[in-house]
């Protein structure tokens, strides 16, 4: 897998838990085996998951990883913004088929970084990520992680 | 061409400018960085560095669909309201780049069904230099807002929706969180006491409205929609404060996004989340994402939706009388009969708002060419301050004409075949493209519409029939919104037939209905005549001048049936 961090692709410390093995240290773990957790742990949430299912341990996990089952599939931006909004502050991943052309929304909508697959990271090499970075400046929403909100940028105007 | 130039605040009113909205430079950077990026991506398909199915939703971002024949692409027209320099450039854009004409939408968009691929990038810049573009007029996300075509202009109106609707438009464009829905998401608004927009039938819909305390607000409809499954839309909030509309408009998505069904395309609109989550659960869903957001951190400042609105302050309307009117009506009783049908209240006294019919007998509904566009906007720079709107029903309104100045308008209007007196009457048809163009069709469309059209054409006949809406889908995508026509068309096949159903008693207004099936489908030749019988009954039936929805209302669909029985019987001597 490849990890992306401010558009460039970075090591990753972190491993995803293997089907029957033991739980070492650094892993994330799929949401139903978080019982297992031991040392720093992550968790991957598929994306259609409640933050109900998260409170009782968002103060201890590491790295929220949410599932892109298909980059068409938006659910996960959604849930991004409700996992920060109930005050994660860790790392939080968007994992799977996303594509840089979703990179800024990626972004504003709470996360840290992507992780992709080996092939898609070959498709969509870092010059793509870093690309997307730095296009896209300007967005018409509040309340997002976005470069430039045009509305706050037209109120600090008046 | 260049009309971007000018502030909205030098001279409000002032007339010497259409009242619509004007980019800001945030405004030209963003839709200047669109371009850019979908040139850099028509460049990385033809090269072949994007597939086919990469390239797909980018394309779809912007406008650009695969039709049966040819590219496609659909330019956003906000809230229909455009003005003559930008109905100039459409008309630009037609000759250079497609094959003289345009057809507009029943989403008050325009489309062009010819476009060569390597031409796109600058078709996209054409219509960036008069502040245009087509953004989100396809794919999975919010699309553009549709409003009241008669906005700003009509007697019947507490307040303009368009400043609100400018806002939405820019709120919901290229939204970090709502671009990849479950489905596409529509949103219509009126400010009216009448519904010319359908607001009972999209996904949401959004009434201004006056509270006992005297303040502004909305009422909020959700759920409404065509398609498949036909649906009226259902009451979610009866008074919204205005200043919370996007903090509101953001709960509803966020509950629809995480929960909008995605294993179904054909249930995965919001109004099959309603009515399977059902209505009470639904909204204690949206209330409780309301209570937990920052609604403050998500609206906008009261202060920009002032802003917006200052752009389309009301032309300074003259006092003036009706001039000649009463004397060129007598001596020109096609004129008369123009005004009649075509011409509306203004809130303006002396002034009127006028419908173009964009129906000839027998013409495409919806087609425009390219010489009829210049004529509109020669019209509107005469008649009209500069601007124009496009209906849902493919027309295109005059929003602040003389009165004195009808006779001139007609004629002009006449001289390009704009002036047919048919708006909301029979022949006012709204067909969807159909087999003629579009990929998915199982009928044709346009061929009935135009049969239609003349076996109907007798003036005095429309006059006696009066308003009656029939409108043809070419597939039960019901594109041509055939579910809420007083008679609807659907065209399916069967055995290798393309075979029409007929619907009765569909109702796009406040009272919203969906129309019920007559019967059996029918040929294509049939069809005609059948509507003829059905028409018939309705003149046996009705009592005054009682709508067909009113009198189906009243006598149900028994006494229709005939219309189609006839047919079985003896089918050979149609
Ligand atoms: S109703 Fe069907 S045929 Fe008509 S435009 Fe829509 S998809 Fe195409």
């Amino acid at each position: 897998m490849a990890l992306i961090s401010e558009g460039k692709f970075i090591p990753d410390i972190w491993h995803h838990a293997a089907p029957e093995a033991a739980i070492a240290d650094h892993t994330i773990l799929p949401l139903e085996r978080i019982a297992e957790a031991t040392g720093a742990f992550g968790v991957l949430l598929p994306n259609d998951a409640e933050i109900a299912a998260i409170k009782p341990f968002l103060g201890t996990v590491s790295v929220i990883a949410i599932n892109f089952p298909a980059f068409t599939d938006g659910r996960g931006f959604s849930l991004a913004r409700l996992v920060r909004r109930a005050g994660f502050t860790g790392e939080l991943r968007a994992f799977g088929n996303v594509l840089p052309d979703q990179y800024a929304a990626i972004l504003a909508c709470g996360f840290d970084t992507v992780e992709i697959s080996p092939e898609r990271a070959a498709r969509q090499p870092e010059a793509n990520w870093t690309a997307a970075l730095g296009g896209r400046d300007h967005a018409y929403q509040r309340g997002y992680h976005t470069k430039v909100s045009i509305l706050n940028r037209r109120r600090a105007a008046k | 061409m260049n009309i971007a130039v000018t502030p909205p605040v030098d001279k409000p009113g002032s007339n010497q400018r259409p009242a619509m909205y004007y980019y800001d430079h945030f405004d030209r950077d963003f839709v200047q960085e669109r371009v850019a990026e979908f040139r850099n991506q028509v460049e990385r398909r033809l090269s072949g560095a994007l597939s086919e199915d990469e390239f797909r939703p980018h394309r779809l971002m912007n406008g650009l669909y695969l039709q049966l024949h040819a590219y496609m692409l659909r330019v956003a027209v906000p809230y229909g309201t455009v003005s003559s320099d930008q109905m100039r450039q459409l008309a630009l854009i037609a000759d250079k780049w497609d094959k003289g004409y345009g057809h507009f939408t029943t989403r008050q968009n325009i489309q062009f069904n010819w476009p060569q691929l390597k031409d796109v990038p600058d078709i996209l810049q054409a219509l960036a230099d008069v502040e245009m573009h087509a953004i989100q007029t396809s794919g999975n996300c919010i699309r553009n807002v549709t409003a009241d075509h008669f906005a700003g202009a009509a007697a019947d109106e507490l307040e303009d929706p368009r400043p609100t609707a400018e806002l939405i438009r820019q709120w919901s464009t290229n939204h970090p969180e709502y671009t990849y829905l479950p489905r596409k998401f529509k949103l219509a608004l009126t400010g009216s006491t009448a519904d010319r927009a359908a607001v009972m039938l999209h996904d949401i819909g959004l009434r201004i409205v006056k509270n006992p305390e005297g303040d502004i607000g909305y009422t909020v409809i959700v759920g409404g929609g065509l398609g498949r499954t036909p649906m009226v839309g259902k009451l979610v909030k009866d008074f919204l404060p205005r200043a919370d509309l996007l903090a509101y408009l953001a709960a509803i998505l966020s509950v629809y996004n995480r929960y909008g069904r995605r294993d179904n395309k054909y249930k995965a609109r919001i109004k099959i989340l309603v009515h399977e989550t059902g209505l009470e659960a639904f909204k204690a869903e949206v209330e409780a994402e309301y209570a937990a957001m920052d609604r403050s951190g998500t609206n906008a400042d009261p202060a920009e939706l002032a802003r917006i609105a200052a752009y389309f302050a009301s032309p300074v309307f003259e006092t003036v009388d009706a001039g000649d009117l009463e004397v060129h009506k007598a001596a020109h009783p096609d004129f008369a009969r123009f005004v009649d049908t075509n011409v509306a209240p203004h809130k303006a006294n002396g002034y009127a708002i006028v419908t173009a019919s964009i129906k000839p007998y027998g013409g495409v509904p919806g087609d425009v060419t390219s010489a009829q566009m210049r004529l509109l906007a020669a019209v509107a720079d005469q008649y009209s301050c500069r601007e124009m709107r496009i209906s849902h029903e493919q027309n295109v309104i005059f929003p602040h004409v003389k009165q004195s100045d009808l006779f001139a308008l007609w004629q002009m209007l006449k001289t390009d075949d704009l002036a047919t007196a048919n708006a909301g009457l029979i022949t006012d048809i709204i067909a969807c493209p159909g087999m003629d163009y579009c990929a998915l069709a199982t009928a044709r469309s346009i061929p009935i519409a135009q049969e239609i059209s003349k076996l109907f054409a007798n003036e005095e006949r429309q006059k006696l029939i009066g308003k009656l809406g029939i409108k043809i889908s070419g597939c039960i995508n019901a594109c041509g919104h055939h579910h809420i026509a007083a008679i609807g068309i659907l065209g399916l096949e069967k055995s290798g037939k393309e075979s029409y159903q007929i619907t009765l008693g569909g109702d796009p207004t406040f009272s919203a209905s969906i129309g019920e099936r007559l019967g059996p489908g029918l040929d294509a030749e049939e069809v005609p005549h059948v509507i003829d019988s059905l028409v018939n009954i309705y003149l046996q039936q009705r009592q005054g001048d009682e709508l067909f929805i009113d009198t189906y209302r009243r006598v149900g669909q028994a006494p229709f049936k005939p219309a189609l029985e006839r047919e079985v019987e003896d089918g050979s001597d149609i």
